[in-house]
């Protein structure tokens, strides 16, 4: 790993089931991410992501990279456009920084509406004994 | 053109913001209990849902997902038992200033150790800062960052820093169309200038479709956007001087979202050269936005945007 380098992009369709399974996976049961009904009285065309399912997103693009010795150290995100049903994020990421075996990425989820999420993720890579 | 501005000001004057200010610093949860300890199942739920199969999270040995930090301090259905009477007063007064739906904008993690299947999670979060109220595509609101620490076994293991929006709902959008339609009954209007005393010349040199620009008395420096005073020496005398309505593209940002209301993006926002040498920040207007470039010669011209609102835009393309 150095800098610059580009990781693939990974594609994850946002289906209702990823939403909701998402949302309750991580004990988040605000209605707007699991009652369309209720999403749109609150202004929202339809259920929408919730954070925590992003931020699980954006931490398996990182470790699903750089393989079985990746432990994640830091993850900080920003939410923009909405994850709406029927949509596809494309995770982005590209190497900013390398100290030792510890990589700053730059990452970037984008849908239909433009940016989802924008982030910055540390990894330690442990290399395998 | 001075969103930040317009909505501050509206804030300080009913006071709420004042109030709601004074939250921060106070506790948002103290010695809070998650409701689990860190367990497998919990930990397979979540990877199964992240479609995540790193091998550290399963088999004997397995550790949570860092991401699942916050999951860990979650009230789930039955609620949250642990938050501090400060925060609950907050939102309470947020909720009666009419900011009822909540959305989640930021999420800052760290992981300081691994959790494992049978530690015992305990939290305490703080109210880091509250936002002065602002617009954005889902409504208004304020934004409310807290800052929790995290401990298994009572061991420090990850600090978590979340921001949420406070907001009122902008409106039901068709869950056909997700932006406003453009041609309802009560389209939104774009944002009023804010004029005073110090920029009142501006717009009624606009009002009679001439860009002016300021000129220092003293060592006739050019300025734009009005200022009370000149950037260069300090000198409070001034007099105007009209632009000739030539320029170019100095620089340019497409904006594609949010979508404010009144505004349909994407569409360009132009950086303007003028001539004279001052640069203002304008719409460039009859080149579609993904045709503007940086040195292109635009001209002045006045868009009516409505009865009460003109706006000195930009044309591009031919000579003026």
């Amino acid at each position: 790993m150095k800098p610059g380098e580009e990781l693939p992009p990974l594609t994850i369709p946002i289906t209702r089931t990823l939403i909701v399974a998402g949302a309750v996976a991580s004990r988040d049961y605000q209605d707007v991410h699991h009652d369309a009904e209720l999403a749109r009285e609150k202004g929202s065309p339809d259920i929408f992501m919730n954070i925590l399912t992003t931020n699980g997103l954006v931490g398996r693009y990182i470790t699903d990279h750089f393989g079985p010795g990746a432990v994640l150290r830091r993850v900080a995100i920003r939410l923009g456009a909405p994850n709406y049903p029927g949509d596809t994020m494309t995770l982005t990421g590209t190497v900013t920084e390398v100290a030792g075996d510890t990589a700053t990425v730059r990452v970037v989820g984008a849908n239909d509406l433009g940016h989802h999420v924008t982030g910055t993720v540390t990894v330690t890579v442990e290399v395998a004994p | 053109m001075s969103e930040g501005e317009r909505t501050d000001a509206e804030s300080a004057a009913d006071g709420l913001y004042e109030r709601i200010a004074a939250y921060e610093g106070r506790s948002a949860a103290t010695a809070g209990v998650g409701k689990d300890p860190v367990n497998l199942p919990m930990i397979r739920h979540w990877c199964e849902a992240m479609g995540d199969a790193h091998p550290a999270y399963e088999g004997p040995g397995a550790v949570a997902p860092p991401t699942m930090l916050q999951a860990w301090t979650m009230g789930g259905l039955s609620g949250h038992g642990d938050r501090s009477e400060a925060y609950d007063e907050l939102f309470a007064l947020l909720d009666g200033a009419g900011y009822t739906s909540v959305v989640a904008t930021d999420c800052e993690q760290e992981y300081l150790r691994p959790l494992r299947p049978g530690d015992a999670i305990t939290f305490d979060a703080v109210i880091e800062s509250v936002s002065p109220r602002k617009t954005t595509k889902l409504g208004t609101g304020h934004f409310v960052t807290t800052r929790m620490d995290v401990r298994a076994d009572g061991e420090l293991a990850g600090t978590h820093r979340f921001r949420i929006l406070k907001y009122a709902p902008a409106g039901r959008p068709s869950k056909t169309d997700r932006r406003p339609p453009e041609a309802a009954a009560a389209a939104p209007r774009r944002p009023r200038p804010v004029v005073n005393r110090d920029n009142a010349g501006f717009w009624e040199g606009v009002a009679a479709h001439r860009l002016l620009i300021q000129r220092c008395g003293d060592c006739a420096s050019l300025r734009l956007p009005w200022l009370p005073g000149c950037a260069e020496c300090g000198s409070p005398e001034w007099d105007t001087v009209e632009a000739s309505g030539a320029g170019t593209v100095y620089s340019y940002v497409v904006m594609h979202h949010p979508p404010f209301p009144a505004f349909d993006p994407p569409y360009a926002v132009g950086l303007i050269e003028l001539a004279e040498g001052v640069r203002m920040i304008s719409n460039v207007v009859g080149v579609p936005y993904d045709k503007v470039r940086i040195g292109m010669p635009v001209r002045l011209e006045f868009l009516r945007v409505d009865e009460e609102l003109e706006l000195p835009v930009f044309r591009a393309g031919g000579e003026g």
